[in-house]
């Protein structure tokens, strides 16, 4: 419900700058994900946007106001913890209704909306257990319905999937999705290294590196139009083939970008040749590493699932449309 | 195939294995701990003096408590049980423990709630902090009954310059202040232990608990009682149970403090007297092992009403 505006925000610890100048503007209700390698300052930017930093200059502001001096329980925020940071003395339910409790709203009115969120998120059965007697995913859910309860302009969470297996990964990711569609205009900020997270959930993402916003756009506009190297081998997997030296020159590029549903196979006037050293069966696709003399194999997908045998000499063609030609700054030639 | 047999001289062999371990502690513990305390306990059960140990004879429960009919019909109760001086050591020493140990824990956890929060220096204000419990009691005891002295001491001093008392008193000496005294030191003394003690349950407790706490917009006051109360709980109950048997044994400091006084004597130095001073052996010893009983109650019933787990299972 909050409009959320960074100008030129930056944040050190002692010495240190974390973030490093970032100028950001997160949309009303919108789903904004920041990702980018571990030690980016992501979760700062999070504790930033929260209050439990301060931001050392720039300027943010939720909605015009300027928030910068303003405490984390006045902003209208609720978090989701990586650790979860339930309280672990409290049965689910006080979990939930405490932050309530303190804001003097009525016994009944505290039941009805702890409720709700339980059912919400179905851990109505588990209301009366304490946390160390839930499983990690249940604690989940408990943390989320603890930021539901609290009715919160914005939604910050922090690597919420990172402590669970890979199946209850993407079924909480499902229902993350789905908790954003229902609660509508609430502006939700979620923090990950996981890029394939950041694509399934995300109305725009936020790619971070070393304190610094590499790029902001939509999923798509990430994949299809990355701008810069660093972008085009984060997002998308398996990672964006690139080529340097006399294959890169032979593009007026310093380094060639392809992505390896983009790579054809062909028999005759190959673009690139070589000889199959492994494949990867994933189940829905076939991919084939073609050793053709440059730095790492060519991954290349096969169409269908068509078996390839190893050893085997292959000739390739990149799709015309699809390359991504970088100049030395690493930065797109267009 | 599998050779189950094997299977279980592993198991037996664990076992051995720790048996190994521990026997140098049980051997230990048997000779400077259990040996003393059962010496003790049949001293009790006879008349041994100190000029004659091993020529004791069993008299029973007489040191503690005994019936004589005198020959007027009259029938007296004798021994520790029925001892004004030993029930006034007790009352002396309980006290004492309360009262020093409410103090403690009170000052102590303040302190480390302070030493908590991050701060420049923190690790030097730490270690700064342990110098009174650092100091042996003999030393400290003695240096404050310097600074307590009536006619030289600092305090004494201090107080009747800025106007609190019109004449020195006589800290250690008088009955009314006395136990006072010996309070006031021994609260400086162990509040720093005690202060380290809930610092390292204090810093068990996650940081993120409190991130969450301060969204959620709790007011610091309700944090301390709602969160850091009850999860610092386990720690300081460990801490109250080992102050409170070191209290309850008090001794070198009131021996140095305060030697003689009544309002002070507590029921160590009351025992040792008798074991020692007075040459009634077996009477300080059945004295010596109603203390053992005494501090044992208590710590169980400690232990049963607040649920202290000591074992370390189940914590989170
Ligand atoms: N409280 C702090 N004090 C000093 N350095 C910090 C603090 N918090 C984070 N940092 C540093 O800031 C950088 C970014 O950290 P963080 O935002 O946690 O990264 P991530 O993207 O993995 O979440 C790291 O190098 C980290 O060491
Ligand atoms: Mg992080």
């Amino acid at each position: 419900m909050a409009e959320i505006i960074l100008k030129n925000v930056t944040k050190s610890f002692g010495q240190i700058e974390v973030i490093k100048g970032v100028d950001l503007l997160i949309k009303k209700g919108e789903f904004m994900v920041f990702v980018g390698p571990s030690g980016c300052g992501k979760s700062t930017m999070l504790r930033l946007i929260s209050g439990l930093e301060s931001i050392t200059t720039g300027e943010m502001t939720f909605d015009g106001e300027v928030v910068n001096n303003v405490i984390p329980s006045k902003r209208g925020v609720a978090m989701v913890f990586q650790s979860y940071a339930l309280y672990p003395h409290m049965n689910v339910y006080n979990n939930m209704a405490f932050g309530m409790k303190l804001a003097k709203s009525g016994t009944g009115d505290i039941k009805q909306r702890v409720e709700e969120a339980a059912k919400l998120l179905q851990i109505e059965h588990l209301l009366d257990r304490l946390p160390k007697q839930l499983s990690g995913g249940q604690r989940q859910r408990v943390a989320i319905g603890r930021a539901i309860v609290r009715d919160p302009r914005v939604f910050l969470f922090d690597e919420p999937l990172s402590n669970l297996d890979a199946a209850l990964r993407v079924a909480t990711r499902l229902e993350i999705a789905k908790l954003h569609h229902d609660m509508g205009d609430v502006t939700m900020i979620y923090v990950t290294h996981d890029q394939v997270e950041a694509m399934t959930l995300a109305d725009r993402i936020c790619v971070l590196r070393d304190g610094y916003v590499e790029q902001v756009g939509t999923p798509s506009e990430l994949y299809e139009k990355p701008d810069s190297i660093f972008v085009a081998g984060f997002i998308g997997s398996p990672k964006m083939n690139f080529l340097e030296g006399e294959f890169a020159d032979a593009f007026d590029c310093s380094t060639l970008g392809i992505r390896s549903e983009h790579i054809d196979f062909c028999d005759e006037n190959p673009v690139w040749q070589g000889e199959v050293v492994h494949t990867e069966d994933v189940g829905s696709d076939n991919y084939i590493f073609v050793e053709i003399g440059s730095k790492e194999p060519l991954i290349v997908r096969s169409p269908g699932r068509k078996g390839s045998v190893y050893g085997m000499k292959v000739g390739l063609k990149p799709q015309d449309q699809h390359l991504h030609r970088f100049n030395r700054e690493g930065r797109p030639i267009r | 195939m599998f050779d189950f047999s094997k299977e279980l001289d592993l198991e037996a062999q664990r076992r051995r294995a720790a048996f190994y371990f521990l026997a140098p502690m049980i051997i230990a513990l048997f000779c400077v701990a259990a040996w003393p305390l059962l010496r003790t306990i049949y001293f009790s059960f006879t008349d041994t003096s100190l000029t004659n140990l091993y020529g004791g004879e069993w008299i029973g429960f007489d040191n503690y408590l005994q019936r004589r009919e005198l020959s007027s019909g009259r029938v007296i109760w004798r021994g520790t049980l029925v001892d004004p001086a030993w029930w006034n050591a007790v009352w002396n020493t309980v006290r004492f423990s309360v009262i020093s140990v409410f103090f403690e824990t009170v000052f102590g956890l303040g302190i480390a709630l302070v030493l908590n929060a991050e701060f420049r220096g923190r690790g030097w204000v730490r270690a700064a902090i342990l110098i009174p419990w650092a100091i042996p009691t003999i030393v400290s005891a003695k240096m404050w009954a310097w600074m307590l002295n009536d006619q030289f001491g600092i305090i004494n001093d201090i107080l009747v310059r800025i106007g609190i008392l019109e004449r020195g008193i006589a800290w250690t000496a008088s009955i009314d202040t006395a136990m006072t005294a010996v309070l006031i030191v021994d609260i400086w003394k162990t509040t720093p232990f005690m202060a380290l003690l809930c610092l390292a349950g204090l810093q068990m407790i996650p940081r993120d608990i409190y991130e969450a706490a301060k969204i959620d917009g709790v007011h610091p006051l309700k944090v301390f009682w709602k969160i850091t109360l009850p999860l610092v709980r386990p720690a300081l109950m460990v801490a109250v149970i080992f102050r409170m048997l070191d209290a309850l044994r008090i001794f070198d400091l009131i021996y140095v403090l305060t030697p003689n006084s009544k309002a002070t004597k507590t029921m160590s130095v009351i025992s040792r007297e008798n074991l020692i001073d007075f040459d009634k052996f077996a009477y300080g010893s059945a004295q010596s092992t109603l203390l053992f009983a005494i501090i044992a109650i208590f710590v169980s019933l400690y232990i049963w009403l607040g649920k202290v787990n000591l074992s370390g299972e189940g914590n989170q």
